[in-house]
Parts: structure tokens; sequence; C-alpha cells
């Protein structure tokens, strides 16, 4: 089954006549992805190999019936490309795009919210179901088909983890990247509960960082709602406060945002926590053979 | 990016909230002048980006032009939690009959903007959310909806603020803090203290200002203000460079692709027992240029012993980071020994490279551990 992607999946590229628009949309569709439309204000009527672009996502929704749309369009021009999607009645908008004003994702966030559209992003590798279907930016060839559903605020922590877990023979159910901005249109709170609804996923594995308390929200919801196990594991264990580390969430602020204190509050609901991404997909290993 | 005080001020005066008249100097001459021109007693105020100034001894009083600029000459050039004193705001003087706190910023669970006010100002408020919960009203707002005339109805009476003089001037502040918020696309803006003076003039008497880095392009005259200075001069050279980079104080300079795989790499490194040096990023692209960029910058700080490059390649390909690697140990003559861990896009090609280069200092780990634990014997 997987989620937020797989052979249902109907892709509008927002920016596919861009040069990272087109490498990776036409990436995704060579994996299998149902690539049906491009967006580009402005060319409607050419075509990327094949891919028929149009000038609004109106048209590509009403003349190939995409029902999905991945943003590549640039920062300052981002927000306007989501807002449009979710007008045309895209059900999933993922923003791959990096820089996004903060104010801006909170308007939309509200904006969305009540219109039960799913936004994953932005700053974001994007989500890959192995077998059905990649949207976004992940380096398919690093996972296999499996059980376990992975959810991460980070992009090639997530590829380092994926290939410890591959090394260890296990695979993923859906690789969900979340982002790493201070506001994002999914938490992890959000993917952990289609996880739980997923029969193909079997077991979890959380990867957060420093920033915010997202983690420990989680935490509650696991314990509380859960019935599937799930692993953590948190970057940033010596990062020092106030200074952001690479992502603008990733940013311990007065006494709030540690990893130890995300560990703490993990391991206090029964939910182990791996220091390395090695000891992570090791405790995933472990909770597979029981 | 976090604003001085000054800077703040400037945005709150533009914006309409009342504060106090000031100038900036940055020698005690220019002290003395401001502090003519202002009149009367002055407050002489260390600008730097970090808090506890004025236990620091980076704010004096001054009741003479005479005066300020002693007390300018005692604070420039001080050092403030490893900063570096190198201006100076001179504000009039304000008498003080009560303290209150205002501030707006991100709740990032509820992702809205939340709105703190309390009457127990002047002090960390953390203290005051630690010790009287009760005391600090907080209000959320709906991004889509803005502020409302009731938001600030509600700040003023939950505080307890009686005075009705008090109350529609804090409310008018109310107001207007959204309206700098929204307009100069902030994380955070802070008065504290939002003073009361024995008149019953409501003023913010310091500012707390952080804008949002990703907003920057739509506000040039904001992006000005960035000062280069105040920041470490490696970071700044980093920022420069295009590189992402935090310096931390330890021997083992780390490299990463991606902001979580540094992260987890610099743990990775403290956790084999040894002390990373810096954060690194390259970021996505991660090209030939690039690595040797990143290379310049980390080898700038001369407390490096080591050096771990952790790539798991994605976008970024190996057989360019490998490139980078070689350039980079040709053309500046690096000596340090480099460990060199990589994985995913061309890793083999990557390897095959680093390997026919046969350098003495370059050492080649399969796995994140093994290079991290190699780096960190090697630095010792």
């Amino acid at each position: 089954m997987a989620i937020i992607v797989d052979p249902d999946t109907r892709l509008v590229v927002q920016g596919l006549t861009g040069s990272e628009g087109r490498f990776h949309g036409l990436r995704n569709r060579s994996y299998g992805t149902n690539v049906v439309a491009g967006v580009t204000p402005g060319k409607g009527g050419q075509d990327v190999d094949g891919i028929p672009v149009f000038d609004t996502v109106v048209g590509a929704v009403s003349e190939t019936g995409a029902n999905t749309a991945m943003v590549f369009v640039p920062a300052p021009f981002a927000a306007d490309a989501m807002y449009e999607a979710v007008d045309a009645g895209i059900a999933t908008v993922i923003c791959i795009t990096e820089g996004v004003p903060a104010h801006e994702m909170l308007r939309l966030h509200a904006f969305v919210q009540v219109r039960g559209v799913r936004l994953i992003g932005p700053n974001c590798p994007g989500v890959l179901s192995p077998g059905k279907a990649n949207v976004g930016i992940i380096p398919a060839e690093i996972f296999r088909e499996g059980a376990i559903g992975l959810v991460s605020r980070s992009g090639t922590l997530t590829y380092q983890i994926g290939h410890e877990l591959t090394q260890l023979g296990l695979g993923n159910s859906t690789i969900v990247g979340i982002g790493g901005d201070p506001i994002v249109g999914s938490s992890f709170l959000n993917i952990l509960a289609l996880f739980e609804a997923d029969r193909q996923t079997e077991r979890v594995v959380m990867v957060g960082e420093i920033g915010g308390d997202e983690e420990e929200k989680a935490a509650a919801f696991i314990e509380a709602e859960m019935s599937k196990p799930v692993v953590a594991y948190i970057a940033g264990f010596t990062a020092p406060p106030g200074k952001t580390m690479g992502h603008a969430g990733a940013i311990i602020s007065g006494s709030e945002g540690t990893a130890q204190a995300k560990k703490d509050a993990l391991e206090a609901r029964g939910i182990r926590v791996g220091t390395t991404p090695t000891e992570t997909a090791r405790l995933v290993a472990e909770l597979a053979r029981v | 990016m976090d604003l001085h005080e000054h800077q703040g001020k400037e945005l709150f005066r533009r914006y309409g909230i009342p504060v106090s008249d000031g100038r900036l100097a940055t020698t005690p001459g220019e002290a003395r002048s401001a502090a003519e021109t202002l009149g009367g007693t002055v407050v002489v105020k260390a600008q730097v980006l970090i808090g506890g100034r004025g236990k620091a001894g980076g704010i004096k009083l001054a009741s003479s032009p005479d005066e300020a600029e002693a007390r300018a000459g005692e604070i420039l050039g001080m050092d403030i939690r490893g900063h570096t004193v190198a201006k100076l705001w001179i504000e009039r003087a304000s008498d003080i009959a009560r303290e209150y706190y205002l501030s707006l910023t991100f709740d990032r669970s509820a992702k809205q903007p939340l709105f703190m006010f309390t009457t127990q100002g002047g002090i960390d408020i953390e203290e005051v959310a630690a010790t009287s919960p009760d005391a600090l009203v907080k209000l959320l707002v709906d991004p889509l909806e803005g502020c409302h005339p009731w938001h600030a109805r509600r700040l003023v009476y939950a505080a307890g603020v009686d005075d009705p003089g008090e109350q529609k001037q804090i409310a008018a502040i109310v107001g207007k803090l959204y309206e700098a918020f929204v307009g100069a696309d902030a994380m955070l803006c802070e008065i504290n203290p939002l003073i009361v003076t024995p008149d019953g003039e409501v003023r913010a008497l310091d500012s707390k200002f952080t804008v949002d880095d990703n907003a920057l392009f739509r506000h040039p005259d904001i992006a000005e203000m960035r000062d280069a200075a105040a920041a470490d001069p490696l970071e700044a050279l980093a920022r420069e460079k295009g590189v992402t980079y935090v310096k931390l104080d330890g021997e083992v300079g780390v490299l990463g692709n991606g902001a979580g795989l540094t992260m987890s790499s610099v743990d990775v490194v403290t956790f084999a027992g040894g002390r990373p040096a810096n954060f690194c990023d390259l970021g996505g692209g991660g090209d030939a240029q690039g690595v040797v960029d990143a290379l310049e910058v980390v080898t700038s700080d001369p407390q490096v012993r080591s050096i771990f490059f952790n790539i798991f390649g994605g976008i970024t390909r190996c057989d360019e980071v490998a490139r980078g690697i070689l350039q980079a140990v040709e053309q500046m003559g690096l000596g340090q020994p480099i460990v060199v861990r990589l994985d995913g896009t061309n890793a083999e090609e990557g390897r095959r490279i680093l390997d026919e280069a046969s350098l003495q200092n370059l050492h080649a780990e399969g796995t994140m551990l093994d290079g991290a634990r190699r780096a960190v014997e090697l630095a010792a």
C-alpha cells in the first residue's frame, strides 16, 4: 500500500522546464512515477521529453487528471505556486524548493489545513515508495521495498539510515522527508498517523534533529495512538545553543529543543533512540527479529 | 539574522513603536558628541549580538558628555561572552516607574505567531515562565486573520494592566509590533523591558529582533544591516564562499553534505572521543570548487589537526568531491590528515580517484563510524 505516493499518483511538476525540475522530473518518471504534466507560465503547449507543459495548474489538472504536485519553482515564487496547486484541486503538494520565507509557510499552513490538502516540505527531499513511485530528489537506488516506514527532517541523513537498513537486509514501505525548516506543511505526527494506518508498514523509524518540540509531541502520540513499534534517531547531541546547524529549524533556543531532551522524552515513553545512524538501524533490525 | 538593539529600534521607530532618542558611536569622541546633542543623562550601551550585556558591564549611565566619553572608552573593545564591543548606542536616559515585557514569536507547534506579555518585565522571561507562569499571558494569532484590537485587549486585561492610559498605549504597541513582525519577516520581536515612565508614557527600552534569512531577498534594507564584523571571522569567510559553517572549539574538522548528516557526523566524532572543530555543510551541489572553498574555510582554523569528510552522495557526486579534495590538497598544500568516507552517487569512481592519487595524508574509510574513529585518532 505505502503512503502519500504510489501507482495512483498522477504528478504535475511545477517548474518542469527549469534545470532542476527537468532533471528530477525525468528521473522520477524513469523510476516509474506517473508524471502527467508540467507547469511553467508562458510555456504552455511545449513539452519536456514528451511530458505536456501547461501555463496553469488548473489547466494541467483538467487535461491530465493530475492529483499530486511537486514544486520546483524558485523560493520567491514557491508560495504562490503552492496556493495555485491547492486552488486547482491538487490533494498532495510536495515542495522541494529551499528558502521559502517562514511567514509564507505560516499562512500556507493555515490555508491548506481547512482544505484538507496534504502539504510536504518545503526544503525537503520528497517522498519515495520503493517499487511504486518517487516524487522528489531521493536517490531511489539506496532503498529497497519492505515494511519499514521512514520519516525524517533531513535529506542525506535519511539516505545514510536507509543505506544502513538496506545493508541489514531491511526495506522500506515509504520514505518521507518532511523538511528542516521551522514551519513545514506536515509534522512527524501527521506522517506517523499515516504509517499506523498503512497495511504495508510494520515498523517505523523517525529521524529527528535539534530544535522545536515535534519529537516530544511525536513521543506522546506514539505512546497513545500507535500499535506499531517506532525507533528514533536524533541528530545534534553536541550542537551548541544559539547556533543554527544548517537547517533553519535546527537551533537550540533557551532550554528547548536539545537532542538530549528529545531522547529523554522518547525513552520515557518506551521508544528506543539510537545515538548513531548505525545503532539506529541495528535497533530496527532487533525489532524485526522479535 | 539577529539585529543589534539600535537596528531593531530603528525598525520599531519605522512602525511607530515609541523608543528613546539615541545616536550610534564607535569612538569615545563620538560618544561625547552624541551625549552633547542628546543632553542630560544618557545611557551608554554596548551593541553586541549576545544577551547579558548589563551584567557584563556593557551598559553604563553617564550624567555628562565627559562621563559618556569615559564610559565609552571603558566599554569599547570589551569582551562580552566572546563578542568584542565595536559599537555603542548612546541613548537619552529614561525614568522608569514600571517594567513590562512584550514579545511576538513563532509557536512552531501551533504554527502560528505567539504574543507573550507580562507586567513582570526587565528580567529574563524564562525566569518569569518558571517562577510565575500565571503572570505570563500567551496568545496565538491566526496568520490569515492577523492581529485585531481584541488581541491587544485580551493581553492587557489578562496581565492586569489597570491604568486606561497605559492600556491604550500598550494596545497600540501590540498592533504595531504585529505589523513590524509580519512586515519585516521577523522570527522574533521582543521588547524587554517595555517601560512605563513616572509620567505614564510607555516606551520600548530594548529590542531583540531576528529576521528570517529566507526572506532577506525582499528586504534589501534589512539585509544591509548585517554586521559582518560581529560574526566569527571564519563564519564570515564561509558566508562569502557560500558554505554553511559553524565554529566549534575542538581539533577535528568535520565536513559533510546536508545539514542532518553533518550534524550527525559532529555527534559521531564526539562519541568516538574527539572534539569537533566545526560543523561544515557543503550543501546540495558540492562541485569540486565548493569542496575547495569549504576546505579553505575549515583549515583556516589553526586548531584543526585532522579532517573528517563524510559524504553520502545524492545530488552530490562523490567523484566531484574527490576531485575537489585533491585540488584543495594541491593548491593549499594541506598537510593535515584527511579521512574520507564516500557513499552513494559515483562513490566507486570517487574512491578510485583518491586511491590513484596515493597521497600520504589521505585515508579512505568504508563507514561513517570508522571514518570518525580514524579522524579522532589522527587528531590525537
